[in-house]
C-alpha cells in the first residue's frame, strides 16, 4: 500500500494532479448545480409574478 | 437616380477614411510614437549593447509594432458609429464585406504602413544589419495587414463597449501569434544571413487568408454591434 | 423534409425536460467508467520504462486537454447554428460550454505543468503543446470576457458567437505555427511531453479516462444549459407548470 502512496518516489506529482483534477470536477459540478438553483429561484420567483423574464 | 457601383462605394469609404486621418493626423501619429517608445524600453530595461539586442532585435519589433497598431485599431469604427456614419453604411445597398474591406485598407494605409515606413529606422536601434531591412519592412507590411484585419473583427465586436481597448486586445492579441511567430523568424533568418522565404510566404498566406475571410465577420459583427 | 421536431426540440420547455431527463444517463456511466479508468490506470497499468509511475499523470492530464479542444468545438459548433439558424437554444449550449471547457484547459495547463518538473526539471517550458493549450486559454478567456463585457443577452449572444468562429478557424493556424516554432528551437528529443509509447494494460485506462470526461463534460453541460434556458425564458406560464413539478 505504501509503495502505491510512493508512487515510486513521484508521488509529490502524482498526487497532486490527480488532486487537482478532483478540485476541477468537483467545481464544475457544485458550480453548475449552483447555476441551476439560482436560476430555478429566480425563475419561480418571476414566474410568481407573473411577468417572465426580467 | 444613379445607383453607386460596388467599387465606387468603396473607393468612396476608402478616400474619406484618409482625409478624416489627413485632419487628426495627430491620431495618426500616436501608435508611432508608441511603438517608438515601446521599443525604447527594451534598451533601457535590458542593455545599451547592440549585440545583445540585435539576438532579440526580430522579437522587440514584432512585438511593439503589434501593440502600437492594437492602439490604432479601438478608433477603427468608433467615430463612424457616434456620427452615424456607420448606420448609413448598414442601411446602404452596398456589401458590408466591402465596405469593411475598404475599411480595413484605410486602416492600413493610416496606421500599418507608418509603421512599416519608421521600422527601419527603429530596427537600426536594435541593432539589426542594413542587409535585413527590406525583410524587416516586409514582413511587418504583412504582419500589420493581418492584424489590421482581424483587429477590424475585434474593434466592431467591442464597438461601444467599456474598457473597449483592454477587451480588443484580450481578444486579437491571441489571434495574432502566429503572425508574431513567422514574422519575427523571418527577420531573424535575414539577420543571420539566411532565406527568410519560408516565414514570408507563410505570412503572404496568412494575409490573403485574412483579407478574405475577415470582412464578411466583420460585417456580421457590425450588425450584432450597431443595431 | 419536416423540420418540425427538431425545432420542437429547440423549444425550451422541451430541451429543459429532456436535459434534465438525459443526466442520469450521462452521469452514471460517467462515474462507473471515471473509477474503471482511475483504478486501471493508478493501480492496474504497470509503470512506464523511461518515467516511472510519473507518467501516470497523464491518466487526468489527456483527457483534460481533449476536453478543453472538444468543449471549444462545442460551443464553436453550437455559436454558428445559433447565428445561422437562429436558435436561441443553441447560444444557450455555447454560454454553458464555455466555463466547463475554461476549466480543463487551466487543468490541462496545470496537470501538463506538474508533469513537466520530473520530466524536464523545471516548473514550466514552452513546448508546443503547453504554449498551445495557453493560447487556448486565452481564446476561452476572450470569448467569456466579451460575453461578459455585453449587457444586452442577444448582442452578446451573437457577438461571442463570431468571436468562437473566428477562434475556431485560427485554431488550427495558431496549432501548426506553435507547433513549427517549437521545433525550430528545441532539439527533437524534447519536443514534447514524453508520451509514453502505450500498449494495452496502459491504453485501455486512458480510453476509459478520456470517454469518462467526455460524458462527464455532457452532464456538466446539460446542467448549465437548463439554467441558461430558465436565465432567458420569457414565458411565464410555462415556467409557472414546470417549476411546479
Amino acid at each position: 500500500m505504501s509503495e502505491f502512496v510512493r508512487m515510486g518516489g513521484y508521488a509529490a506529482y502524482v498526487w497532486p494532479s490527480f488532486a487537482l483534477a478532483a478540485v476541477v470536477l468537483a467545481w464544475n459540478v457544485i458550480a453548475a448545480r449552483r447555476l441551476l438553483a439560482t436560476a430555478r429561484e429566480r425563475a419561480q420567483g418571476r414566474a410568481i409574478a407573473g411577468q417572465g423574464a426580467p | 437616380m444613379s445607383r453607386t457601383s460596388f467599387s465606387a462605394a468603396a473607393i468612396l469609404v476608402f478616400r474619406r477614411d484618409l482625409l478624416l486621418a489627413q485632419r487628426h493626423w495627430g491620431q495618426v501619429a500616436q501608435p508611432l510614437v508608441f511603438f517608438l517608445m515601446v521599443t525604447t524600453l527594451f534598451p533601457l530595461a535590458l542593455s545599451p549593447e547592440l549585440a545583445e539586442l540585435r539576438r532579440i532585435g526580430p522579437g522587440i519589433l514584432w512585438v511593439a509594432a503589434l501593440l502600437a497598431s492594437l492602439l490604432g485599431l479601438e478608433l477603427l469604427f468608433r467615430s463612424d458609429h457616434v456620427d452615424g456614419t456607420l448606420e448609413q453604411m448598414l442601411l446602404a445597398g452596398q456589401p458590408l464585406s466591402l465596405l469593411a474591406l475598404a475599411k480595413g485598407v484605410a486602416h492600413w494605409t493610416t496606421c500599418g504602413l507608418p509603421l512599416v515606413l519608421l521600422s527601419p529606422f527603429v530596427a537600426t536601434g536594435l541593432g539589426v544589419p542594413f542587409g535585413a531591412m527590406a525583410t524587416v519592412m516586409l514582413s511587418l507590411a504583412l504582419g500589420t495587414g493581418i492584424l489590421s484585419a482581424l483587429g477590424a473583427i475585434g474593434s466592431a465586436l467591442t464597438l461601444g463597449l467599456r474598457r473597449g481597448s483592454l477587451l480588443l486586445g484580450l481578444l486579437v492579441l491571441p489571434l495574432a501569434m502566429p503572425a508574431l511567430i513567422f514574422g519575427a523568424r523571418a527577420v531573424d533568418l535575414a539577420i543571420h544571413g539566411d532565406s527568410p522565404r519560408g516565414p514570408l510566404l507563410l505570412l503572404t498566406a496568412m494575409l490573403v487568408l485574412a483579407v478574405t475571410l475577415a470582412p464578411p465577420a466583420i460585417a456580421a459583427a457590425l450588425r450584432i454591434s450597431a443595431e | 423534409m419536416n423540420w418540425a421536431w427538431l425545432h420542437k426540440l429547440a423549444s425550451p420547455p422541451h430541451a429543459y425536460r429532456i436535459a434534465g431527463n438525459l443526466v442520469p444517463w450521462f452521469a452514471w456511466p460517467a462515474g462507473v467508467l471515471l473509477v474503471l479508468g482511475l483504478y486501471g490506470g493508478l493501480v492496474l497499468a504497470p509503470p512506464d520504462y523511461l518515467q516511472g509511475d510519473a507518467f501516470r499523470i497523464v491518466y487526468v492530464h489527456a483527457p483534460a486537454a481533449w476536453l478543453s479542444m472538444a468543449a471549444y468545438a462545442t460551443m464553436a459548433v453550437a455559436a454558428a447554428i445559433g447565428l445561422v439558424w437562429r436558435i436561441k437554444l443553441a447560444h444557450a449550449a455555447a454560454a454553458a460550454a464555455a466555463p466547463i471547457g475554461a476549466s480543463f484547459t487551466v487543468l490541462a495547463l496545470a496537470t501538463g505543468a506538474i508533469w513537466g518538473k520530473p520530466t524536464w526539471g523545471t516548473w514550466w517550458v514552452w513546448d508546443a503543446r503547453l504554449t498551445s493549450e495557453l493560447i487556448l486559454l486565452f481564446l476561452y478567456a476572450g470569448v467569456m470576457a466579451l460575453r461578459g463585457s455585453i449587457d444586452d443577452r442577444d448582442r452578446a449572444d451573437r457577438a461571442s458567437a463570431v468571436l468562437a468562429i473566428v477562434g475556431v478557424v485560427n485554431l488550427p493556424i495558431i496549432h501548426y505555427s506553435v507547433y513549427w516554432w517549437n521545433t525550430l528551437h528545441q532539439p527533437s528529443t524534447l519536443t514534447k511531453i514524453a508520451k509514453p509509447s502505450m500498449a494495452g494494460d496502459m491504453l485501455w485506462p486512458l480510453l476509459t479516462m478520456m470517454l469518462a470526461f467526455t460524458l462527464f463534460f455532457a452532464v456538466v453541460l446539460l446542467v448549465r444549459l437548463r439554467a441558461e434556458i430558465l436565465q432567458r425564458e420569457r414565458n411565464a406560464s410555462w415556467l409557472r407548470m414546470e417549476l411546479a413539478r
